[in-house]
Order: C-alpha cells, then sequence, then structure tokens
C-alpha cells in the first residue's frame, strides 16, 4: 500500500478513485487508508511547490552550519527542537561531520536572516559555533528543478 | 535505357529497384503528415517511452566521449557489453549464451531483425506473421526477398497468435515464424502454454522461430516467456532484444540478437559490411544500463503499469471495450460500436478532438476495427485524452440515433 503514497507524493492532487485504478484496489480501500495516513501523521500535509522566482518574489535563503553541545539524557533532539521551532527555520537536519546541524532559513531580506542567528541562534547555550551560507539560487527542492523551462517534447508525433 | 539526367518520374522510378518501389508506405506515415499540421494535439500514438534515458547512463555515454572512446569497435560488440548480456539473459530467462560466439550487438533491434531475416531468407521463402503485428515484419521479410505469410489474430484469444493457426499456413517453402511478444500494437502476451504449443509445433516442422522480446521488461502481473529458454529451444530459436523501451534508450540505437553460434557468424557477416558496429558511446551507455539500470527500470515498469491501469479501465467505461493488455505500453481497444473503421475513427477523431491514435490496419488487415493507444505519455496528458474521446464517442452515438 506504500504505492498510495508514492502516487500521492508525486501528485497530492490524485483523487482516491484515480488512484484506485492505478493500484487495482477498491477505492473504499485507498481512502481509508488516506484517511488513516492522515490522522496518524504519515500524511503531513498537502502542499504545493511554488517557483516563486518566476514571481518575482525572491526570498533569501541561507543555509546555517551549528554546532551544538549535546545535553545529556536527550543528546541533540532538545536543541534543535528549540532551533527548528523557529519559524524562520524551512527544515533542519542533524548531520555527521565538523557540525552538527545544518539548517535552512528563509527570510524576506538579508537584515531578517541576520538578525535570526544574531538574536536567536548564536545567543542560545548550546550552540558553540554558526557558519551562514546564504543561497545564491535554487536549482532543484523535492526532487523538482527550478528555473528550467517546461521542456518541449523532443518525441515524433506519431512513431511505430 | 532510361536517361539518368531526365527528371521524369517514370525515369526516376526506372532508378528505383522494383521491390523498394512496390513496398507499401507504413500506415503511420499518412498520420503523421496529418498530425503536423494541427496544433495542440494529445499524441497517443507515439511507440516510445516518453521518460529520458536515466541519468546514469547518459553520464556513462558523456564520460565515454570525455575519454575519448570514438573508435570502432569489434564487429561483435564490446567484450564487457556481451558478457552483461550474457549474465543479464541468465539472470532474467535462465537461458546462457556464449559471450563470444552467441552474441551480436545491433544498431537497435531494428538492425538485428533485418540482419536476421537477409541472414536466413531464400528467395521465396515464407515467413509466418501475426497480424496485426509491427510494421516492419512484412516490409523487412519483403525487402530480404522473402514472403510474409501474416496469420490473423483477434480479441477472442487477446490477439496472441494460436500454434494451430500457424500449422495451417505452414508449407514447404515456411522459414521461419517471427513473433513478438510483448506485442506492439496489442500489449498481448504470450503465455507458457501457448508458447509451448509454438514450440512444439516448430520442433516437428523443423522450423527458425525468430523471437522478438525488446518488450520483455515492460509487463505487468505476468510471466515473461523467453522463447529460447523452453526446453529445446535455444538452438532454433534467434532472439532480438534491446535497449530502447526497457532503458528508455530509442534514439541511441542499441540492441542485440543472441543464437546459436552458426546464425551469429552469418549475421555478423552482414553486420560487418554494413554497420560494421554498433555505435561506440552507445555500447558504453549500455553497459551501464545492464550493471546499475534495474531500479530504474522497475520504476519505469511501475509508473507505466499504474497508467495501464487507468487507461484500460476509462476506454472500457467510455464504451471503447479493451481486452487487458499485460505488456508493452499499449492498449488496443475495439472501436466497431462506433461504427466506424479504424482509419475513419483515427481521423475524425484527430480532426474533431485532437487526439493522435494510430489505426490498426497501420499493422495489418486484421487490426481492422481496433485503434492504437499507447500509455507512454503523462497520466494528466492521458486523462485529458481520455475526456476528448469520451466526447468523441458520445457524440458519435447521438449523432447515430
Amino acid at each position: 500500500m506504500k504505492e498510495i503514497f508514492e502516487i500521492l507524493e508525486q501528485n497530492a492532487r490524485a483523487t482516491p478513485e484515480e488512484i484506485s485504478t492505478m493500484v487495482d484496489k477498491p477505492v473504499s480501500e485507498v481512502k481509508k487508508r488516506i484517511r488513516q495516513a492522515e490522522k496518524d501523521g504519515t500524511i503531513l500535509k498537502y502542499k504545493a511547490i511554488i517557483n516563486w522566482p518566476r514571481l518575482e518574489r525572491e526570498d533569501i535563503w541561507a543555509l546555517i552550519e551549528v554546532r551544538i553541545t549535546p545535553q545529556r539524557g536527550v543528546g541533540y533532539d532538545a536543541i534543535a527542537e528549540r532551533i527548528y521551532q523557529f519559524p524562520e527555520v524551512y527544515s533542519a537536519y542533524l548531520v555527521s561531520g565538523t557540525y552538527d546541524l545544518s539548517i535552512l532559513v528563509r527570510g524576506k531580506n538579508m537584515q531578517e536572516i541576520s538578525s535570526f542567528v544574531a538574536e536567536k541562534l548564536a545567543p542560545l547555550e548550546q550552540v558553540q559555533s554558526v557558519v551562514t551560507h546564504f543561497l545564491l539560487k535554487r536549482y532543484k527542492e523535492y526532487g523538482e528543478a527550478f528555473h528550467v523551462p517546461k521542456e518541449t517534447n523532443r518525441r515524433l508525433p506519431i512513431t511505430p | 535505357m532510361p536517361n539518368i539526367r531526365s527528371t521524369s518520374t517514370e525515369a526516376f522510378d526506372n532508378l528505383i529497384s522494383q521491390k523498394v518501389a512496390t513496398l507499401p508506405p507504413s500506415g503511420i506515415r499518412k498520420f503523421f503528415d496529418l498530425l503536423s499540421s494541427i496544433e495542440d494535439v494529445i499524441s497517443l500514438g507515439i511507440g516510445e517511452p516518453d521518460f529520458v534515458t536515466p541519468w546514469h547512463i547518459r553520464e556513462a555515454g558523456i564520460y565515454s566521449l570525455e575519454k575519448g572512446y570514438t573508435m570502432y569497435t569489434s564487429n561483435s560488440g564490446m567484450p564487457e557489453l556481451r558478457q552483461e548480456l550474457a549474465c543479464y539473459l541468465e539472470l532474467h530467462y535462465g537461458v546462457s549464451y556464449n559471450p563470444e560466439h552467441e552474441i551480436l550487438v545491433t544498431a537497435g533491434s531494428s538492425e538485428g531483425l533485418d540482419l536476421v531475416l537477409r541472414a536466413i531468407i531464400n528467395p521465396g521463402d515464407e515467413v509466418i506473421i501475426p497480424d496485426p503485428c509491427y510494421v516492419a515484419y512484412p516490409a523487412d521479410i519483403t525487402l530480404a526477398g522473402g514472403m510474409p505469410i501474416p496469420v490473423p489474430t483477434d480479441e477472442t484469444s487477446n490477439f496472441v497468435v494460436r500454434a494451430t493457426d500457424i500449422e495451417a499456413r505452414i508449407t514447404k517453402r515456411t522459414k521461419a515464424i517471427l513473433i513478438g511478444y510483448p506485442a506492439n500494437p496489442t500489449g498481448a502476451v504470450m503465455s507458457k502454454k501457448e508458447a509451448d504449443a509454438i514450440a512444439e509445433l516448430s520442433r516437428k516442422q523443423d522450423l527458425l522461430i525468430i523471437s522478438d522480446e525488446i518488450y520483455a521488461r515492460l509487463i505487468y502481473g505476468a510471466e515473461h516467456i523467453c522463447f529460447p529458454s523452453l526446453p529445446g529451444m535455444k538452438k532454433r530459436t534467434i532472439l532480438i532484444s534491446g535497449f530502447s523501451k526497457s532503458h528508455a534508450m530509442t534514439g541511441w540505437r542499441i540492441g542485440y540478437v543472441a543464437a546459436d553460434r552458426r546464425f551469429i557468424q552469418a549475421l555478423t557477416k552482414i553486420h560487418q559490411y554494413t554497420l560494421l558496429c554498433a555505435p561506440t558511446m552507445t555500447q558504453m551507455a549500455a553497459i551501464e544500463a545492464l550493471r546499475n539500470g534495474e531500479g530504474e527500470v522497475e520504476k519505469m515498469v511501475q509508473e507505466y503499469n499504474r497508467r495501464r491501469r487507468f487507461m484500460v479501465k476509462r476506454l472500457n467505461e467510455i464504451g471503447l471495450p479493451c481486452f487487458e493488455p499485460k505488456g508493452a505500453f499499449f492498449t488496443f481497444p475495439s472501436v466497431k460500436a462506433t461504427g466506424m473503421h479504424s482509419e475513419d475513427f483515427a481521423e475524425k477523431l484527430l480532426l474533431e478532438q485532437k487526439v493522435a491514435v494510430v489505426p490498426g490496419t497501420a499493422f495489418g488487415p486484421s487490426g481492422e476495427g481496433f485503434v492504437r493507444c499507447c500509455y507512454a505519455t503523462s497520466l494528466p496528458n492521458i486523462e485529458e485524452a481520455l475526456r476528448r474521446m469520451d466526447r468523441f464517442v458520445s457524440k458519435g452515438t447521438r449523432r447515430s440515433r
């Protein structure tokens, strides 16, 4: 039944009827699965991927490397949660390597991001250091490429 | 003596061989011309994957150019590729070929088919083919000097050719049976039982089987029967296949033939005088496809399967009955209920609703009453095409009342 979610991941607007045909299972069963998944948090949300640059609204993005001190009992999770709760934080990951958290921050302008770093993130007791990389260009997110003009069909209209 | 400088049609025709001049053009051609003049057409008439070749395979092709692999390879193809092919056939179908003597790499399975027919046919030899079938079968047989002998198939057997019907057409001149399952244009697959019966017949009548298995990997909820894997059939089967459909590599032109050594020797003779070798860059990409391509193949098959189920259900709902095609990426619905001939249906559908399908008759007379709809296009395209076809069919029903 993972196939239902694979289909929804590709197209959140696929209807239960369409999905039922594609996976060859009754509509009622598909609906039940989806309802259940929505309830238990398997499906978190349905969103659109907006190509904002096309609308000439380019937010400022920064990828921030954060080194943190883990805490007894909860490791990195408690401090990670304190950080990712900020609405400026778009995504957050614990990573291996020379730093601990990799967070993607979104702001209306550079000022907004620098005040987030200076006033909220860096002063946190467990945060040892931050390195901020402003994004120059976003190419691809969620498996979808931005800035790529819709590809014209390269196939001949009729082939044997 | 015709004046070769003359531009008159008659003189010109004399310069073209009679065999070619009398060869009918592909039934698809006419639609191609018509289609080119109309905008915003959704085409269900394209017989190739809509996926671009997986990136890792393209990257291998680029790498080969970057490293300067721009020379000929051996006639029969790069040894590594033949080795990978041998492993692939053993792994998937349990049939083992000696990579040195029993595999030839060709520029697409189309070259493979042409080589096979030219290598085995003496003038006037007959080759039995199913009707409807892929457009190149009868043409290639004719060009090789043979006689195509079509065996009509119909929806009662889901367009799978029956051994008994083949047997009825065997003559002293019959040289081989050319089959291709999963089938273009019908999407039909051949069951073990049906394949066994044909194998039995070929042993009894001492006939060669040419098995075009280009769609072998595109199979849904059924098992592909690899003809040479049937008992005693390896030595009397010539297996033709390629990468176009399984790995979405149509434009690369890469395929192969696997058969008994004596056949491969004969094929290689023609191949060395015509192609010399399949393109080197493409061969290197094919090696990558075989080594690391399984995941992508499975992903594409899963996607095709979703579209297939969708299209078959909708076709049946809108009154174009369609048997369940378990292979390739084609459906072959009947348009008889509309009272139109295949060509009429396809032409009117194109003009009125801007959806392109291919009339069944392009694949042989037994395709009358059917059209080929390909689901190798995006789901939104399929949905829209079927909405338009629904409008077309119900309008037709009202019209005739």
